[in-house]
């Protein structure tokens, strides 16, 4: 049996971890003597109260989509790319070049060739992790972190030596020409008749967004690529028996997952911003990694989760606009989401699962129907929680050389005594 | 409660404690006519499946209980409630007379029951000594229990034969070592119920004979002990009683004294089994497979095969017998493209690479190859795939299933539900996980993919490997159909049985060389285990190249 219905999976879990972080969150407004209530409705007020919230919320949506499908692939092949935020710096710096270096007769010529540059820029700053991980086994955790800070310190050398127009002081480049500007989701609304905000920056980015999340789905559940990054990884033995090669997928699914990371500089660099700015990404390479693990990796899960982040943003930054409580509290919220939702999901998970599997197959009637049919969900099972390929992990009885016939054999497998090592988050 | 069984004699469900069998069991002390474990009608579902129906049971104390069952009966569900890892839908569990609740493993292991699981539960890098204690240190600081624990592991190693140097890692230890490992950790914690499920499957057969001595021993010490197994020998030389489950009940329990291993078959099949393959003699044709000088150097630098020359024929199943570890994994995975190794090998007549391009399984399934992996659960599914999912697992680029970069979902699902249908695979269900279905039923989801394949050359590693009688029927059946249809088929297996009884031609393997060839008819089990030994005989029986 899948150790719980897929619904507590993919609904119940991130419900119960968001409750646990708002009530946390609760707690220190409270603390700091300022009342919970109030913020919470003015976040709910400025994120999601008028088009100009929405606005910027889907607007950090939107970065938030490329960056979590960026990791979200990569987990499928057990990969974990917390290099997101330097292939998106990367991505930026295509961006720039694309932008500034072709008198573009039109945006959206501009536009196709930008994301196309994006994409390859943040494959590119993907690859040499990628070739040490495939070829020396260099983990990637490591060694894209290691790029965030080159991909750092390579943008501003580049904007203070080589981009940054003659006698301007701010290291950035020029303004981006106007036939490069990206239509906001006003532009595209009005002729609809649907009034929206002008001065939100959410932008046609978004559609390429949510087209990349379904392009994700389609990659991972109706292609041969898919299907043998998922199966590398969920078991690397497998995929040698299969005759995938693990080089080819690691290199595919960390050139995928940087690629998309880049695409994400489309919408702040192109769409908002209009030039390349330091700093740009502002972490949101990193909160890619929480909106994958709490969309469970999956393109769809991606896609809500990434819009409850962009709300975080987006009501955190009212909240530090209109209220006392401090900015850096905030921060201290989204970290406590962050926190729930992605380390401590196993906090959640196991009481629940042991509560599923207390009630497990109580025949087709009540809760427990569930629990039955949920074997059936294969069809999309979740990506495998990335580890350290070197390491055996202690106690994990899938890891065991023995080979046995059955997996039913182990209803063990999450025995609180021998915790099952696969299900403990990377970080 | 009497049934009849199949044969028409009434069967007792439960064992009669004055009658002659158990007098006669072992002598074991606690004798009382409380059972130590007693089952009432105890039920549990999931979903749609009947895991266990209204399964009553009575087990005396000082004897070794079997339970046999096809794959798929219920019994690792029914010893898993016992454990405390399911809680049942119905019924009540009373040990030693007294109704238990066991929400958990923790209250099994109060209530004095023990567990040795068929993939082990042993932290890796830590000592024996630290796993046996694990969960059960006395107090805050680890010296003192680690002393305590040094002393009873002494004794118990004495007392029976489980001896295991305590302050070994367990990743060192091979598998046999590690389950005395798992017996220790049980008796460490004062368990006299032990459960084990099948145990032996992993276990070469001298380690096999070991673990029964050592579960003599612990009857004679009074422990009941509960025996889950596919193979009647061991249930007829170390049972007192068995009970037979089918399809979530349980038939019948009869005193193993008083049945044979035909009838216990048929009890659990429903119908007679053939015990032995039933074949013709081979009518080999072209040699398919040319093996010459194949060296295989695993990745620690130690060479595992050492000088490999065999040919394998067209219509012919050649056995590779001999004690695990002697090279035989190895074989098969270098012929399937999985390691790496230098030598040569043609394939109807064309080299196949053995590293670089081309030395992968996708390039060996090209060239007509299909391969059932010795370990089904790391290479030949995804256990976290669905069973459509895993048929198509290396022919994935079949154009039949789809054209250009997107898969035919549809297709290959409709190809799998036809596969489960042809092998009998249950429940018959294709989008069930592979994780979900009994050990047997996960084999016939690999080897309708590799038999089906028709290949020119069948790899096929541990068959029957926690397979039952009724599948492994079945399963001999189908390798056979295929030797016919003029396949070459190189099997490896550790039972002697199954390589006796399958091959037309035996390979004996030692220390990574073939110690020679024997024909199946003329050689018997006595000289075989001489070659395994390393043992050579001067005077081959039948000179084994063609
Ligand atoms: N956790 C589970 N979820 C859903 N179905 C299950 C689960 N565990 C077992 N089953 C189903 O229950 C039935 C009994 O399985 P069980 O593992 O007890 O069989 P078994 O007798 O131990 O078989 P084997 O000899 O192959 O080990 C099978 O049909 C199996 O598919
Ligand atoms: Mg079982």
């Amino acid at each position: 049996m899948d150790r719980m219905p897929k619904w507590a999976d993919v609904l119940l879990i991130p419900l119960i971890s968001l409750t646990l972080a708002a009530l946390l969150s609760a707690l220190v407004i409270l603390a700091i003597g300022e009342d919970p209530l109030a913020a919470v409705t003015m976040m709910v007020k400025g994120s999601l109260g008028s088009t100009y919230g929405w606005g910027y919320t889907l607007y950090y949506a939107t970065n938030f989509m490329f960056t979590g499908l960026a990791v979200a692939v990569a987990f499928h092949a057990r990969l974990f790319n917390i290099g997101g935020e330097g292939q998106a710096v990367l991505g930026g710096l295509g961006v720039a070049i694309v932008a500034l270096s072709v008198p573009w007769p039109h945006w959206s010529l501009a536009l196709a060739a930008a994301l196309v540059a994006a994409a390859l820029f943040g494959a590119g700053w993907a690859l040499i992790p990628a070739y040490l991980q495939a070829r020396r086994g260099s983990h990637v955790v490591i060694t894209t972190i290691m790029f965030n800070f080159i991909a750092a310190s390579l943008l501003n050398y580049i904007l203070v030596n080589i981009m940054r127009p003659t006698g301007q002081m701010e290291p950035a480049t020029a303004k981006f020409p106007k036939a490069t500007h990206l239509p906001t989701l006003h532009d595209l609304l009005a002729p609809l008749g649907i009034p929206f905000s002008k001065a939100a920056p959410v932008n046609i980015t978004l559609l390429i967004a949510v087209a990349a999340c379904i392009l994700v789905w389609v990659l991972l559940w109706r292609t041969r690529a898919g299907y043998e990054i998922r199966a590398y990884g969920h078991s690397e033995p497998g995929a040698l028996y299969a005759g995938i090669s693990p080089f080819r997928i690691t290199m595919l699914a960390m050139l995928l997952s940087g690629g998309l990371a880049g695409m994400m500089a489309v919408n702040n660099v192109m769409g908002e911003a209009e030039r390349l700015v330091l700093n740009a990404v502002e972490g949101a390479g990193f909160i890619g990694i929480a909106v994958a693990l709490m969309g469970r990796s999956h393109p769809f899960g991606v896609f809500l989760a990434a819009i409850l982040f962009g709300f975080l943003y987006q009501g955190g930054a009212e909240l530090a606009l209109w209220t006392n409580i401090p900015r850096e509290l905030i921060v201290v919220i989204q970290a406590l989401v962050i926190l729930f939702t992605g380390a401590l999901d196993n906090m959640v998970r196991m009481p629940l699962e042991r509560l599923f599997r207390r009630r497990a197959g109580g025949g087709a009637r009540g809760g427990a129907g569930g629990a039955g049919s949920s074997g059936s969900g294969g069809a999309e099972s979740t990506a495998p929680k990335p580890h350290t390929r070197t390491t055996p992990i202690p106690g994990a009885p899938a890891d065991e050389p023995a080979a046995g016939p059955t997996a039913a054999d182990s209803p063990a497998a999450s025995d609180p005594a021998t915790p099952d090592g696969r299900r403990h988050p990377p970080v | 409660m009497t049934r009849n069984d199949p044969t028409g004699r009434p069967v007792t469900a439960a064992p009669d404690t004055s009658g002659p069998a158990h007098a006669g069991a072992g002598g074991g002390v606690g004798h009382d006519s409380v059972p130590a474990i007693e089952l009432r009608g105890i039920s549990k579902a999931f979903g749609p499946v009947q895991a266990n129906r209204d399964i009553s049971l009575k087990v005396m104390p000082g004897t070794i209980h079997g339970i046999i069952g096809e794959n798929g009966a219920g019994k690792s569900t029914l010893m898993s409630i016992l454990y405390g890892f399911y809680k049942a839908d119905a019924g009540e569990i009373l040990i030693r007379g007294k109704r238990v609740e066991i929400p958990d493993s923790q209250a099994a292991i109060a209530a004095g029951i023990g567990m040795v699981f068929q993939h082990f539960k042993l932290v890796q890098n830590f000592t024996v000594l630290e796993n046996v204690i694990l969960g059960v240190e006395s107090g805050r600081l680890l010296k003192p229990s680690k002393a305590k624990a040094r002393g009873l592991l002494k004794q118990l190693a004495e007392e029976y034969e489980l001896h295991v140097d305590p302050d070994t890692l367990i990743e060192e230890l091979n598998v046999g070592h590690q389950q005395r490992v798992e017996i220790l950790k049980a008796l460490y914690r004062e368990a006299d119920i032990l459960i084990l499920d099948e145990p032996t499957g992993v276990l070469t057969p001298p380690e096999a004979d070991h673990l029964f001595r050592i579960l003599e021993g612990l009857r004679r010490e009074g422990k009941t002990i509960i025996l889950i197994t596919h193979k009647l020998r061991e249930i007829m030389e170390i049972t007192d009683t068995v009970s037979v489950m089918r399809r979530g009940e349980m038939t019948a329990t009869l005193p193993t004294a008083d049945t044979s291993p035909e009838e216990l078959a048929e009890l659990m099949v429903g119908r007679k089994v053939l015990l032995r393959v039933d074949k013709h003699p081979a009518r080999p044709g072209p040699v398919v497979l040319s093996v010459e000088g194949l060296r295989v150097t695993d990745d620690k630098g130690v060479e595992r095969l050492r000088g490999i020359d065999l040919d394998i024929r067209a219509g012919e199943i050649l056995g590779i017998a001999g004690v695990a570890g002697n090279g035989q994994s190895e074989l098969l995975r270098v012929l399937g493209g999985i390691a790496k190794g230098r030598g040569r090998v043609t394939m109807n007549g064309t080299p196949l690479p053995l590293e670089g391009a081309g030395a992968d399984g996708r390039s060996r399934r090209a060239a007509g190859i299909a391969h059932v992996p010795e370990d089904r659960q790391h290479e030949g599914l995804i256990m976290d795939f669905s069973a459509w999912e895993n048929a198509a697992f290396g022919y994935h680029d079949d154009p039949r299933f789809g054209s250009g970069t997107l898969m035919d979902n549809r297709a290959i699902q409709d190809d799998t539900r036809a596969k489960i249908e042809r092998f009998d695979i249950r429940p018959a269900d294709p989008m069930l996980s592979a994780r979900n279905f009994s050990g047997g039923n996960q084999q016939k989801i690999v080897l309708a993919r590799e038999i089906e394949r028709n290949p020119d050359l069948l790899l096929i590693g541990q068959p029957t490997r926690g397979v039952d009688i009724g599948a492994i029927e079945f399963i001999h059946q189908q390798i056979v159909r295929l030797r016919d249809a003029g396949k070459a088929i190189l099997l490896v297996s550790v039972e002697l049985d199954e390589i006796m009884g399958l091959s037309d031609r035996i390979a004996v393997m030692f220390d990574g060389r073939i110690m020679g060839f024997r024909d199946p008819r003329i050689t018997d089990e006595k000289e075989l285990g001489l070659l395994m030994a390393g043992i050579a005989d001067p005077a081959p029986a039948t000179g084994g190249e063609g």
